[in-house]
């Protein structure tokens, strides 16, 4: 088998992997060596796909070949699908060249796990290990860590790699029970304690000794899939946060289940992947990381799942009005981000801009604010927009309309005369 | 007393405008319009031709500096970007912190900031996507690569490139600007460059680009397929100079003209292709 088909088949098997950043790295240029990460805090896309998702990394899989018999996994062995692996030589040859062409920031390097954990990551240390000191490359690699695998040698991965991850997947344990048979909460929480620990740990050992090797320094990631167990965005946004607190991950993923196969136990195949959903989880995300939410402030028992008709911070902002209007030139960085429209650039241009002088209405655009969601929900010098007027219904239908036009349309149906009543 | 108003033909040069600056001062003139001498047409209005002076630029860059080196920085990348009538922006803002001190330049709404502002994010923003957008190709050793950007990036792109190909040889054409960015062995300069036209690859590099043109086609889901957010995200105008969007021939070796892999994938979403120079006429294929 060539090159060209296995990277076919290892770039089709991997494509359900969210995670596709180069952000959080800082490898400064060395001599003899290829290759930095980019110093921008927001990493660098090198294309997108069809799908409009980033392209970062060259992401792929090491093999597909897998023991596991996971039922949303198009990997798992029972499925019949064309099985490949790369060498290490194979791979690594692709990522440097790749990466000399600019087309790539680094390698995102997974695979299926075979024969067991400790075999397959033992693989792909092979293959960084060749990448990193044989080709000399100093660029971006995301690893993944098999649930399952030896401390040891996720040590030794952690060292070659910029970031490491573990997936989690699915979201709950009686969803992994039913789904995952294979997998343990615990083999899937041993290795992403130990990243958080020995990343700690690391961290010590650099402000000692300046030339440490650095273990994973970009952190660690996962990734959770929506909408193949019956789990609600209130269960979904409560792990995301205790992963965030207890486990000091840079990111959680969300990754809308694609319907790869039929089996009694998932959703139909005829079932579009929750995009909207998916995408209402990425802005809560936002949310928790950025804007000093909380998952409890946004969804409770209650309200277990997000409205798809406005965003999650226009949802809290409905329901406590009387927290506003906010008065942008006096008000506090934290209040001004709980306003809907406000992000955090903006608060941050409303905070330096202010010091020269009052800000009025008319100023706030340039700024950055979206005026179609904040117009509500804040006051420039004790003023609101001239001729607004608004009452809590009628606010609800404004944010309604605001959003509308960036969301996906219903598909019209053409009506009938001669239609029978449903 | 400034009340003359005038309008200024410089030589296009950084140095140039500054002495525009310079001059206005000096002769306690308004200037109403700052043009290049290749852009020269006689008017109605009283205009003067300036010459460069060095150490006259040098006085006034240094006064900015002294003033805020935030401000200098914005004149230096103001004067890169594409902004219609930038000279005269600029200008504004240089007698505006001259009169009123730094204070204002906190303010990201202030009318005579906000232009120039806009136009140096609009700069960093494409030279951003570039970062990732440039395709290199291999030819005897040497990577090169062709943009087409607005504003003019090279100098801005250059620490990035150099840093990350320390050891390589390289060299970027800006068909827009004609100028282009060389570098080898630690140096690097950017110098005009009338025309330049891409070689045809040898085997190796045109096995690379169809390694690339099948990765790019097979990574998409086809379940998400999204053009709208993949338009949004990275602007056609980009789409001609990248290698995953480009016709068939571009995949041929200059040996072996017949025998080429087929670059799309069986089961993927192909790439639509944009030949060079076909620009944003670019034929929509849809999945």
């Amino acid at each position: 088998m060539d090159v060209l088909e296995k990277l076919t088949i290892l770039t089709d098997a991997a494509k359900y992997d969210a995670a596709c950043t180069s952000s959080g790295g800082n490898r400064t240029a060395r001599k003899g060596y290829i290759g930095n990460t980019s110093s921008s805090v927001a990493g660098c896309c090198h294309t997108f796909s069809a799908d409009g998702r980033c392209v970062t990394l060259l992401k792929v899989l090491m093999t597909n070949r897998c023991v596991y018999d996971c039922k949303y996994c198009v990997n798992r062995r029972s499925n019949d699908t064309r099985r490949a692996a790369f060498t290490p030589e194979e791979l690594a040859d692709l990522t440097i060249n790749f990466y000399r062409r600019n087309y790539i920031e680094g390698l995102f390097l997974s695979s299926g796990v075979f024969r067991s954990p400790d075999y397959t990551t033992e693989l792909m240390i092979k293959a960084l290990r060749l990448l990193r000191e044989q080709y000399r490359f100093n660029g971006y690699i995301h690893a993944k860590a098999i649930p399952g695998t030896a401390p040891e040698l996720v040590e030794q991965l952690g060292l070659l790699a910029d970031r490491l991850s573990v997936n989690i997947e699915l979201p709950s344990e009686t969803g992994l029970k039913t789904l995952a048979p294979d997998k343990t909460k615990t083999a899937i929480l041993s290795p992403m304690r130990q990243i958080q620990v020995r990343n700690q740990q690391n961290k010590e050992e650099l402000v000692k000794y300046r030339h440490a090797p650095k273990f994973a320094p970009a952190g660690q990631s996962t990734q959770l899939i929506v909408g193949a167990t019956p789990d609600s965005d209130f269960h979904i946004l409560r792990l995301t946060q205790g992963l965030y607190d207890r486990y000091r991950l840079k990111r959680v993923f969300y990754s809308a289940y694609v319907p790869v196969v039929e089996h009694a136990l998932l959703p139909s195949k005829d079932i579009k992947p929750p995009l909207l959903r998916e995408h209402r989880l990425y802005q809560a995300d936002w949310l928790l990381r950025f804007y000093g939410f909380r998952a409890e402030e946004l969804l409770d028992e209650d309200h277990q799942d997000f409205d798809p008709r406005v965003d999650p911070k226009c949802s809290w902002a409905l329901t406590h009005l009387d927290f506003f209007p906010v008065e942008v030139n006096t008000a506090d960085y934290e209040s001004l981000l709980r306003v809907p429209g406000v992000g955090v650039v903006s608060a941050r241009r409303i905070l330096s801009a202010r010091r020269a002088g009052p800000l009025h209405i008319e100023n706030l655009p340039k700024l950055g604010v979206v005026m179609k969601r904040a117009q509500y929900f804040l006051t420039a010098s004790g003023k609101m927009p001239d001729g607004l007027r608004f009452t809590p219904d009628s606010l609800l239908r404004g944010l309604i309309a605001a959003e509308r036009p960036s969301l996906p349309q219903q598909e019209l149906v053409q009506l009938s005369l001669f239609d029978t009543a449903v | 007393m400034m009340n003359h108003e005038m309008i200024y033909f410089y030589d296009g040069s950084f140095d140039g405008f500054l002495c525009c600056v310079f001059d206005s001062y000096a002769n306690k003139e308004v200037l109403t319009a700052i043009s290049r001498d290749e852009d020269f047409i006689p008017t109605l209005f009283a205009s003067r031709v300036i010459v460069t002076d060095r150490s006259h630029a040098n006085r006034v860059f240094k006064k900015v500096v002294k003033v805020s080196p935030y401000a200098a920085n914005l004149l230096q990348k103001g004067f890169l970007t594409c902004m219609p009538e930038k000279e005269i922006h600029l200008y504004h803002l240089v007698v505006k912190l001259l009169r009123d001190g730094p204070g204002f330049l906190r303010n990201f709404s202030d009318e005579t900031l906000f232009p120039v502002i806009t136009a140096v994010r609009h700069l960093n923003g494409e030279a951003h996507l570039l970062k990732g957008f440039i395709r290199f190709s291999e030819l005897g050793g040497v990577l090169g690569s062709e943009i087409e950007p607005k504003n003019r990036v090279l100098p801005v792109l250059r620490s990035h490139f150099c840093a990350r190909y320390m050891n390589d040889r390289f060299f970027i054409y800006d068909r827009t600007h004609k100028e282009a960015l060389f570098y080898a062995a630690g140096k690097a300069m950017i110098r005009p460059l009338e025309d330049f036209q891409m070689a045809p690859p040898d085997d190796a590099e045109a096995a690379y680009r169809v390694l690339w043109k099948r990765f790019y086609d097979t990574i998409a889901i086809k379940e998400r397929y999204n053009p709208k957010c993949r338009m949004r995200n990275m602007p056609k105008r980009y789409w001609n100079t990248m290698t995953e969007f480009q016709d068939e021939a571009f995949f041929r070796s200059q040996n072996s003209l017949a025998a080429v892999p087929d670059p799309s994938a069986p089961n993927g979403i192909p790439a639509p292709a944009t030949p060079p120079g076909s620009g944003l006429s670019a034929p929509e294929s849809g999945s």
